[in-house]
């Protein structure tokens, strides 16, 4: 477990997202439209659609494959559909990204 | 809690307003403290499921809809079996029966109606019962096991549900109706006729135009007595005669009552602090007995409570569907025909099917379907979005399946499908799996069911099956999605809305327009946003500043996401003519990037599949270097125009058919629209183009063009209508942009051209583009103004380093 710099928060368009590549795999960093940052899997739990590419409203994203909503606090899927995304801790100091990347998977 | 709340009281636990407590807490939960009084000791369940648990197919437990732990989650405080007395409009208070004292800030009617009990002798005797709640159905059922013989007084739709149950329950049943024939409210004579044939099939008696003079028995009902002398003998007698709005409470406080509780457009009685809704209202003279008008009456009557104060209800047009199980009857409308209306019918006895349809001034007034019921949705539908029908007049009988349909398997009666038939073939949903689903889940919308289980929640070709489905499941109680329809659960505002308010209001971005329109949620969603960023886009061309954030993946990087995440890339090739040197460019590209797949489109052009987003800016640069441009094969825009080669070399072409579909190509590229948008010009009217299958197509004659509009293969193939012929290619390209404006301008987002055309009707869009000539040159110069901002190649300014973070990793972390 360590807190890696992977940018900076102007980086990432309101209401868009960036990706980061890992060993383990994409994650996918969203700003919301109030600057709120979250990190979720690259991949939607349904198909694994990839969430980065999804529009973001509010504090979630919809899949661009088959519109799964996908709650970006907790990386859970809207019910009814069922499913999670799995969260990242991110942090923001001073505009610059912080991102949690655990060594294991 | 700091603050005093509001009180809210709430008469009545049925539907209605059980539902407006849920459209108000999901709205605003906390506004206010909740009392709710039940008469009846059950709480919230589905009076429509009435029938079914009567029939022995449902329980009770199945038909509740909030149980016990709902009230106590939402803090509302339940009192079953209490029975208000008292309004005292002065204290702002209610009175039970037995002395209990709640005060409100806000009273909310929703005393639902009363069976009528007709005055006749012997009415009060034992064995004499109405059918309106779950106690009168548990009646039934014990006299069921006992008793034989069983008479349904009232051949209406609930009468007859009655007699259905108790048929099923094993009694003989016999129906006595005053009327020549059942159901005369939705049904006329000869469909009448046909549902009272296949009841008496089913065992059920009719004593049909006959009075009941007296109900016969000593110390329980024994029998009952025509007013023509004869007699027959009964063991349980149900009176289905109707209901009355229950509204004695209301007019004791002196609230003005006509024959239910008069409410405004905004379900408020005539004291302000009072609302009501279900069917104890009458509104506009109306009064309703069917679920889905009190819902709607629900929506807004909670919008108001929760001080939104948007919303108006203006009443509701209803369809009706018996909930028997195995015959399919619909009505819609007013079916009697009035002076100056005319009549198309079908009747086909052996198939026991029988249609008819009303019209007046070209429009449908009312509907009648008896055996073949699928496409009562659809004719429900043009009924309310009255749609001029002269175009499709000559096959309208048909239903909608004739005028094109595939994948179908020519099923016309949901009905009889077997459960394991495949509605969605998008997302292989099953019949069974959606009347389960409706039925566990109690959902009541189409959007339900998408949510649910995802039929017709993808391409949207099932829509009409499922709506028939819910129709048929839930009976008179479903009725299809109103005309006017909220854009998505973040507003109320509806698509046909849009084009006006962002006009009036003046606004040229999505935060104000959302801000000035009240939307609910901070930034829209997935299904709003990209809409209003097309309606301010058609409204404000060159002006508006186009919000990336709002466009679905394809249209924000120019490409189209495949099912791995890589994107396809297709450059225009302009009406489907290349050359060697753009072919080796192609090639030379495709192989430089190793691209995985090379495939020729149906639209005449070359797709490079495969490419990783990192790549396409390089590889766009590549094209455009080659001469290419991009070919919005991924936009809610002009895609492809199609050709054959004509009079070039063709010996059957009439006109240089290339020639003029590289011209409109060049007219129309880069544009903007609803949907996407295609076209196809033919050299001779053996059309190998395919133009009749395209939103715009031009067939070209030896005389002229001929014009064909709203076509589209896909799911659901519809073959254009002929809108007119003209004589030069100058007309043909004036008409063609003129359309595309027009279509710009009115239809939906996510409207084809097919979709559009149906719902106004092809007379509708003639009247613009060919009857009135100086309007069609105005929609066409607002077309070539729009065109000035839109012809720009997206891949030009991506390659050159436009949204570079669009397609770049953030970071890469060994």
């Amino acid at each position: 477990m360590n807190w890696i710099q992977v940018g900076n928060l102007q980086d990432i368009p309101r209401q868009g997202s960036r990706v980061v590549k890992t060993a383990a795999g994409e994650i996918a960093l969203f700003r919301s439209v109030d600057d709120q940052v979250f990190a979720l899997n690259n991949r939607c739990p349904h198909k694994g659609g990839q969430l980065s590419q999804g529009i973001v409203h509010g504090t979630r994203v919809t899949c661009p494959m088959h519109n799964w909503v996908i709650d970006l606090e907790s990386g859970e899927a809207i019910a009814p559909d069922k499913g999670c995304a799995h969260r990242h801790e991110v942090r923001v100091a001073h505009g610059v990204l912080f991102l949690e990347v655990r060594t294991e998977v | 809690m700091n603050k005093q709340k509001q009180r809210l009281v709430v008469i009545g636990n049925g539907m209605a307003g059980i539902r407006t407590l849920e459209e108000l807490l999901k709205m605003s939960p906390d506004e206010f403290e909740i009392t709710v009084f039940g008469a009846e000791l059950q709480p919230n369940y589905n009076r429509i499921l009435l029938s079914p648990v009567l029939s022995g197919e449902m329980k009770f437990q199945d038909t509740v809809l909030n149980d016990w732990s709902w009230y106590q989650e939402n803090n509302i405080t339940l009192h079953v079996g209490k029975t208000v007395n008292k309004i005292d409009r002065f204290r702002c208070q209610v009175e039970t029966e037995d002395g209990m004292v709640v005060p409100y800030d806000r009273l909310l009617i929703a005393t639902g109606s009363n069976p009528i009990m007709l005055p006749i002798p012997g009415m009060n005797l034992p064995g004499v019962l109405a059918y309106r709640s779950i106690d009168d159905v548990e009646k039934m059922l014990a006299a069921a096991r006992t008793g034989k013989r069983a008479v349904v007084i009232g051949g209406g739709l609930l009468g007859l549900e009655a007699a259905n149950g108790l048929s099923l329950q094993g009694m003989e049943v016999s129906v006595v109706h005053l009327c020549d024939w059942p159901m005369e409210r939705q049904l006329d004579k000869v469909g009448g006729g046909l549902l009272k044939e296949a009841l008496e099939k089913r065992g059920l008696k009719f004593y049909l135009s006959r009075q009941t003079e007296a109900i016969l028995g000593d110390d329980k009902v024994s029998g009952l007595r025509f007013a023509d002398g004869e007699e027959i003998e009964a063991d349980l007698l149900v009176m289905a005669a109707g209901i009355r709005p229950n509204i004695a409470l209301a007019k004791s406080a002196g609230i003005h009552c006509e024959r239910g509780i008069v409410v405004s457009d905004t379900m408020q009685t005539f004291d302000p602090k009072i609302y009501s809704v279900g069917e104890c209202v009458q509104h506009r003279g109306q009064t309703y007995g069917l679920v889905a008008p009190l819902f709607e009456q629900a929506k807004v009557a909670a919008n108001h409570l929760a001080r939104y104060g948007r919303m108006r209800y203006e009443g509701s047009s209803v369809s009706t569907k018996l909930k028997v199980t195995g015959i399919d009857l619909f009505s819609a409308g007013d079916f009697n025909p009035g002076p100056g209306d005319e009549e198309l019918l079908l009747q086909d006895s052996a198939r026991g099917v029988y249609k008819k349809l009303v019209l007046r001034d070209n429009k449908l007034r009312g509907a009648v379907l008896y055996g073949e019921t699928m496409d009562g949705p659809w004719y429900f539908q043009l009924m309310r979005d009255g749609t001029d029908i002269t175009e499709m007049r000559e096959h309208i009988l048909f239903g909608q399946m004739h005028l094109g349909d595939s994948g179908r398997g020519g099923v016309s009666s949901v009905a009889n499908m077997p459960d394991t038939a495949e509605i969605c073939g998008c997302n292989g949903v099953c019949k069974g799996t959606i009347v389960s689903a409706i039925i566990d889940k109690k959902l009541f919308t189409l959007e339900e069911v998408r949510a649910h289980t995802k039929a017709s929640a993808s391409c949207g070709s099932c829509t009409g099956l499922v709506e028939a489905i819910l129709a048929n499941t839930l009976g008179g109680d479903y009725s299809a999605k109103s005309s006017k329809k909220a854009i998505c659960a973040c507003t109320e505002s509806a698509h046909q809305d849009m084009p006006q308010a962002i006009r009036d209001l003046g606004v040229k971005n999505i935060p104000d327009l959302m801000r000035a329109l009240q939307w609910k949620t901070p930034d829209g969603c997935h299904v709003c946003r990209p809409a209003l960023n097309y309606y301010l886009m058609t409204a404000w061309p060159g002006e508006y500043q186009d919000d990336s954030r709002s466009r679905f993946i394809n249209e924000r990087v120019h490409a189209n996401i495949q099912k791995d995440g890589t994107y396809s890339v297709i450059p225009r090739i302009w009406g489907g003519v290349t050359s060697p040197a753009e072919l080796r460019a192609i090639a030379e590209i495709a192989e430089r990037h190793e691209v995985p797949t090379v495939h020729i489109t149906g639209g005449q052009r070359i797709g490079l599949y495969g490419i990783t987003k990192e790549n396409l800016p390089k590889m766009w640069g590549e094209l455009v270097e080659a001469g290419f441009v991009s070919g919005h094969a991924y936009g809610k825009s002009l895609r492809t125009v199609k050709t054959c080669v004509g009079s070039e070399w063709c010996r059957f072409g009439t006109q240089d058919s290339t020639g003029l579909g590289i011209k409109v190509e060049k007219l129309t590229w880069g544009s903007w629209t609803p949907h996407k948008f295609k076209i196809a010009v033919s050299g001779c009217p053996r059309n190998c183009a395919e133009a009749t299958i395209k939103d715009f197509g031009i067939v070209c004659v030896d005389s002229g063009y001929e014009i064909h509009v709203g076509g589209n293969g896909g799911i659901k193939v519809r073959v254009t209508d002929f809108l007119c012929k003209v004589e030069t290619e100058e007309q043909v390209m004036e008409y063609c942009g003129a359309f595309m404006q027009l279509y710009r301008e009115q239809a939906h987002y996510l409207d084809r051209t097919a979709h559009w055309i149906e719902r106004v009707g092809l007379a509708y869009v003639k009247q613009y583009i060919v009857d009135d000539a100086a309007g069609r040159v105005e929609l066409y110069a607002r077309f070539l103004e729009s065109q000035r901002y839109s012809q720009d190649d997206p891949w030009k300014e991506r390659a050159e380093g436009k949204d570079a973070h669009e397609f770049a990793a953030l970071a890469v972390i060994e």
